[in-house]
């Protein structure tokens, strides 16, 4: 048995994700290796080296991997397989976008998202948001895996992998990379925080988000997020989106302000260990997933909430 | 350009599903269904593109059993021109695999220069189909699409990723999958929804594209997830930073 982990990194640093992958990687078992394909990628693969459960990292460093277009991980990968049993790949946007291609390669079906590794074959995986889930089991002859991170622990450093280097073969001229606008943040990353809040359409705009939200996350060193509405009506960035189709967070904190609390968005966080919901409506569903909830209009609870945090000593 | 567009139809996104206590699966008894949003964005974008002028065709394809049809039938109310129904049995199993193996007999015959795809279908969160039809083909693919701009011979994409937006140009033929914000699909008109009945409809087997359908994963069994003990209700700020700190430890 021998499984491929293919990392999510920004070639200059490891993205958080890996490590959590790599926790579901050796529940399956076997050797494990990580492939580090990108552009000028070799801090990347030198922090996949320390994590501890990689016993090789393979390095692919060309031009045309720097964004890690699809089709040119795929052409990459593919051949790779031979010498695997399974590849796997945190479902981030980028292990989502391209494991797809790659199991239609190899005439494989792939497993999405998994919570649970029960056997090296047999997985569980939520469906329908969340409200089910499925234990599915592959006899494929190469299994193809994208993990939600939300639900593995990452795996800590202590290893000291050998790092080779593969040649990748070239751009594959039908796609290219024009550009990226990607939002600037000092504040910890949203899937991997201890702490997050986020708002939703109560929030009535992007200043609100400035002046109501953000002192609150600065003393709780939070990151922020949102709900589907509030990224559709333009408060905030639409990576900032938790839920069924946006990112799946399980922080030890979560604060829900002004969110009603929908299907689609009770799916990326009813993991979290504490829920708070602070909404004027008594009867809104998110009090239903909530360890504390509060009823109070929210321009006048997040100040109150700003102090007594300051008060406490936050 | 002909452009297709792949449907499914899931359980109303509106629904709250329910885990059959045999543990064999949803219960689909009176439960009301939709077209997936995310397909319903994939047709209203195509439409537009075809409306602009920058379409001659659009053809809306769906896997599904005899009651597809209803889905097909939004879908040429929006303002399709054409469906295919690719018709299964209602017990059946359809993998991403399958129906992009099946998509791509599609593709063969009617030679579409784009095809569009929603990124996830609702049901079985797979985030699969239009990724593994891509790779098929051997075409470029533009998924989580929040933006797409027709150019001459390609295509821009500004896709959804998770640190913000990224913009690839594709060559085409390309697949591209649609993310929540590429716009905001129409309420099909009565008048159109009763033109909808008279446009083309042909109805295939699976059989007919040489697709075996065999599922490659065995479902073991379906259940409810864990469910969160009832929390209570703080009186206030104080109280509730209170109980953080003390009770729940988290602060
Ligand atoms: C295919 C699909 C995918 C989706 N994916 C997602 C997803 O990934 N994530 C997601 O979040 N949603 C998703 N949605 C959308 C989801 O169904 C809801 O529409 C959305 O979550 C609602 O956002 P909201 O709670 O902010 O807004 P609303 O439902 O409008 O709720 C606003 C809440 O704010 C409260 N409020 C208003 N003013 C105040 C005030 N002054 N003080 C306190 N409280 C106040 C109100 O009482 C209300 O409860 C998806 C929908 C579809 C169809
Ligand atoms: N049975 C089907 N018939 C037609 N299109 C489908 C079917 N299943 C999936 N698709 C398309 O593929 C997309 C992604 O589905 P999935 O990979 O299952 O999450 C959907 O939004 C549809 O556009």
């Amino acid at each position: 048995m021998a499984v491929l982990l293919i990392a999510e990194h920004s070639n200059a640093a490891l993205g958080g994700a890996t490590a959590k992958a790599l926790t579901a990687a050796c529940q399956i078992g076997g050797d494990v290796h990580v492939l580090v394909a990108g552009h000028n990628c070799g801090p990347a693969a030198a922090a996949a080296a320390k994590l501890k459960g990689v016993s090789k990292v393979l390095v692919a460093d060309a031009p045309n991997l720097a964004n890690g277009l699809a089709e040119d991980m795929a052409a990459l990968i593919v051949p790779l397989m031979a010498g695997y049993d399974a590849a796997i790949a945190p479902a981030t946007a980028s292990g989502k976008n391209v494991m797809p291609r790659i199991a239609a390669l190899l005439d494989v079906m792939q497993i999405s998202d998994i919570t649970k590794v029960l056997a090296a074959d047999t997985f569980e995986r939520p469906i329908y948001a969340g409200n089910a889930i499925q234990t599915v089991q592959s006899k494929e002859p190469k299994k193809i895996i994208t993990v939600r991170t939300a639900t593995f622990a990452a795996a800590p450093d202590g290893g000291a992998a050998s790092i080779e280097n593969i040649s990748a073969p070239g751009a594959n001229g039908k796609s290219s990379f024009t550009g990226a606008e990607l939002t600037k943040s000092d504040r910890p990353e949203l899937t991997a925080a201890r702490i997050v809040i986020s708002g939703g359409r109560g929030m009535g705009n992007s200043e609100n988000f400035a002046k109501y939200i953000e002192p609150v996350a600065d003393r709780l060193g939070a990151a922020m997020g949102a709900s589907r509405a509030a990224v559709d009506a333009g408060f905030v960035p639409n990576d900032w989106q938790v839920g069924q189709t946006g990112k799946v967070v399980a922080p030890e904190l979560y604060v829900a302000v002004g969110i009603s609390g929908a299907i689609q968005h009770l799916a990326g966080m009813k993991d979290s260990k504490v829920i708070v919901a602070i909404n004027k409506d008594a009867e809104a569903p998110i009090f239903q997933v909530a360890d504390y909830g509060l009823v109070a209009d929210l321009f006048e609870a997040l100040p109150a909430l700003e102090a007594e945090l300051k008060k406490a000593g936050h | 350009m002909k452009i297709l567009v792949a449907v499914k139809r899931v359980v109303d996104y509106a629904v709250k599903i329910r885990v059959k206590a045999d543990g064999t699966g949803i219960e689909f008894a009176n439960v009301k269904m939709s077209m997936n949003p995310f397909d319903e964005i994939a047709v209203e974008e195509a439409v537009r593109i075809k409306e602009k002028g920058g379409a001659t065709e659009v053809i809306v394809v769906t896997v599904g059993p005899p009651k597809a049809k209803d889905t097909l039938q939004t879908a040429l109310a929006i303002g399709a021109d054409r469906a295919i129904h690719i018709e299964t049995a209602e017990a059946d199993v359809i993998e991403p695999l399958a129906v992009a193996k099946l998509l791509k007999a599609v593709v063969a015959t009617e030679a579409p220069e784009l095809v569009f795809l929603g990124k996830q279908a609702i049901d079985d969160d797979c985030n699969q189909t239009g990724q593994m039809l891509a790779a098929l083909l051997g075409w470029p693919q533009g998924t989580f699409a929040s933006k797409v701009v027709p150019e001459a011979g390609a295509v821009s994409v500004t896709r959804e990723v998770d640190g913000g937006l990224e913009t690839i140009k594709l060559s085409l033929p390309a697949i591209i999958t649609t993310d929540l914000r590429l716009n905001e699909p129409r309420y099909p008109s009565l008048p159109n929804i009763m033109k909808a009945k008279k446009k083309p409809f042909e109805v295939k087997k699976p059989a007919d594209l040489g697709v075996d359908m065999t599922p490659r994963l065995a479902v073991l069994k379906t259940t409810e997830p864990a469910t969160r003990k009832a929390g209570v209700m703080v009186a206030d700020v104080a109280d509730l930073v209170n109980k953080l700190k003390t009770e729940a430890g988290v602060l």
